[in-house]
């Protein structure tokens, strides 16, 4: 019964929710609004889940004083704050501490993380160009005309490069991202039919 | 710009050079930061859902008589069965529902979005009507996806006429690819200016201020803090663990 009911349960909610798009009726309607509230609920409780786990970890690292104990310190101290500036009797979403730990902490840092990935990109590509095969000269060639089309130093060559890039981007780009989008999509709804028939169980867990 | 706006954009200005000193090496400057923005982060999204998420889809609806919304809380509360050895199984009841609900919602969207959506704008027939290069890049468009979908259809071995089909499909790949990686280094890289004007309006602020030295002192001396504490850790070190 711990796995029987809850593969009954993927199957009438899955099969149910599936049938419910091509029903124009309120109910169908009122029901689809109200099971997307439920996923957010539940996704809330598990992100409680997830927050419990990270605060458990942090605190035995601490407590342990394992390698780099006092970064978790750190760590805690940013999670602590942010939710003690973001409470209700602080102002909420508009507090002035909450806004501000998001505009000069988060986002500098999330920011040059990205921007240090320019760096470690231009060594990767330095590895995945070098022209051994058609193949790659292709891929090499792709990226350099998309890279060149922003450069200010072109000159001349700039207006065409630019026209080249374009077409790339809105042609070959195009088609194959579409069979990317459409292989996708395809694989999406393979493996949500094998999950709503049991057929893919991985997310039980084990016992 | 106020004291206390000044001593915001400060902190933010630190908080960039100590992300970007990862490119000399791993260093304490670089963890404190990111253990920070784990933190943040963290705590960002907790206040954030509590408040677009918890309050709009549980507590105003309970509040208002909507009792049965207490029934995804229950679920969600059960959830938490995972952190215990012998009754970890009762969490796959919420589990068993998010999945449900979350799969039989993806079919009927994603054979929309994705799929139909991108076949039926790959299926247009070619505009010729005004110019003929718009037409064949059409053709051009069409035979891409056809050959790309071929190539991803492993169940037939790619030779012959199949194999010809599919090999035109891997360099259209192959190009949209090299595409997407230039696209995406470009944008790191505008990224990256922008991070760097921030630090040069920055450093033109700290010109006009007076006050900036008090700033600057109090940097200085958590660098030489963070530094001492690393000379410190150092040295305490047995020297085994120095050598290995």
């Amino acid at each position: 019964m711990r796995k029987e009911i809850p593969l009954f349960i993927v199957l009438v909610c899955g099969i149910f929710m599936a049938l419910q798009f091509f029903v124009p009726h309120s109910y169908s309607q009122f029901l689809y609004r109200y099971a997307l509230d439920w996923l957010i609920v539940i996704g809330i409780f598990a992100l409680a889940l997830g927050i419990w786990s990270f605060i458990r970890v942090s605190y035995d690292k601490i407590q342990r004083r394992s390698e780099n104990w006092q970064y978790a310190i750190i760590a805690l101290a940013g999670l602590f704050g942010m939710i003690f500036f973001g409470m209700w009797f602080m102002g909420g979403l508009e507090s002035y501490m909450y806004r501000h730990f998001f505009s000069f902490i988060m986002i500098p840092i999330q920011a040059t993380m990205f921007a240090l990935l320019a760096f470690f990109i231009a060594s990767a590509a330095y590895r995945a160009f070098r022209a051994r095969s058609i193949l790659a000269t292709v891929l090499l060639l792709g990226a350099l005309v998309v890279m060149l089309r922003f450069n200010p130093f072109l000159g001349p060559l700039g207006e065409p490069t630019a026209r080249m890039a374009d077409w790339i981007l809105n042609v070959p780009n195009l088609a194959a991202k579409r069979a990317i989008i459409i292989g996708i999509g395809l694989g999406m709804v393979a493996t949500a039919l094998k999950v709503i028939l049991g057929i893919e169980r991985g997310y039980m867990g084990r016992d | 710009m106020s004291w206390t706006e000044f001593l915001w954009t400060t902190l933010g200005a630190i908080l960039t050079l100590c992300t970007f000193s990862f490119l000399y090496k791993d260093n304490p400057f670089y963890k404190i930061a990111e253990h920070l923005v784990v933190g943040v982060s963290a705590g960002y999204f907790v206040i954030l859902l509590c408040f677009t998420g918890l309050m709009p889809k549980l507590i105003t609806p309970i509040m208002n008589g909507s009792w049965w919304y207490i029934i995804p809380a229950i679920l969600g509360v059960l959830m938490w069965f995972r952190f215990s050895k012998k009754l970890s199984w009762v969490s796959r009841y919420p589990i068993a529902f998010y999945i449900g609900i979350a799969t039989g919602v993806a079919i009927p969207v994603e054979m929309k979005n994705r799929i139909n959506s991108q076949l039926f704008d790959t299926m247009k027939a070619p505009n010729f009507s005004g110019d003929w290069f718009v037409g064949v890049c059409d053709i051009i468009i069409i035979i891409g996806v056809v050959c790309s979908l071929f190539y991803f259809f492993f169940s037939k071995e790619h030779k012959g006429v199949f194999g010809g089909l599919a090999k035109v499909g891997i360099y259209t790949l192959m190009i949209g690819f090299g595409s997407s990686f230039g696209y995406t280094v470009m944008a790191r890289i505008s990224l990256f200016i922008q991070r760097v004007q921030e630090l040069r309006n920055w450093v033109t602020l700290t010109k006009t201020r007076t006050d900036f030295t008090i700033v600057l002192w109090v940097v200085v001396l958590v660098i030489v803090l963070l530094i001492l504490m690393e000379i410190i850790k150092h040295l305490k070190r047995k020297p085994a663990e120095t050598v290995s």
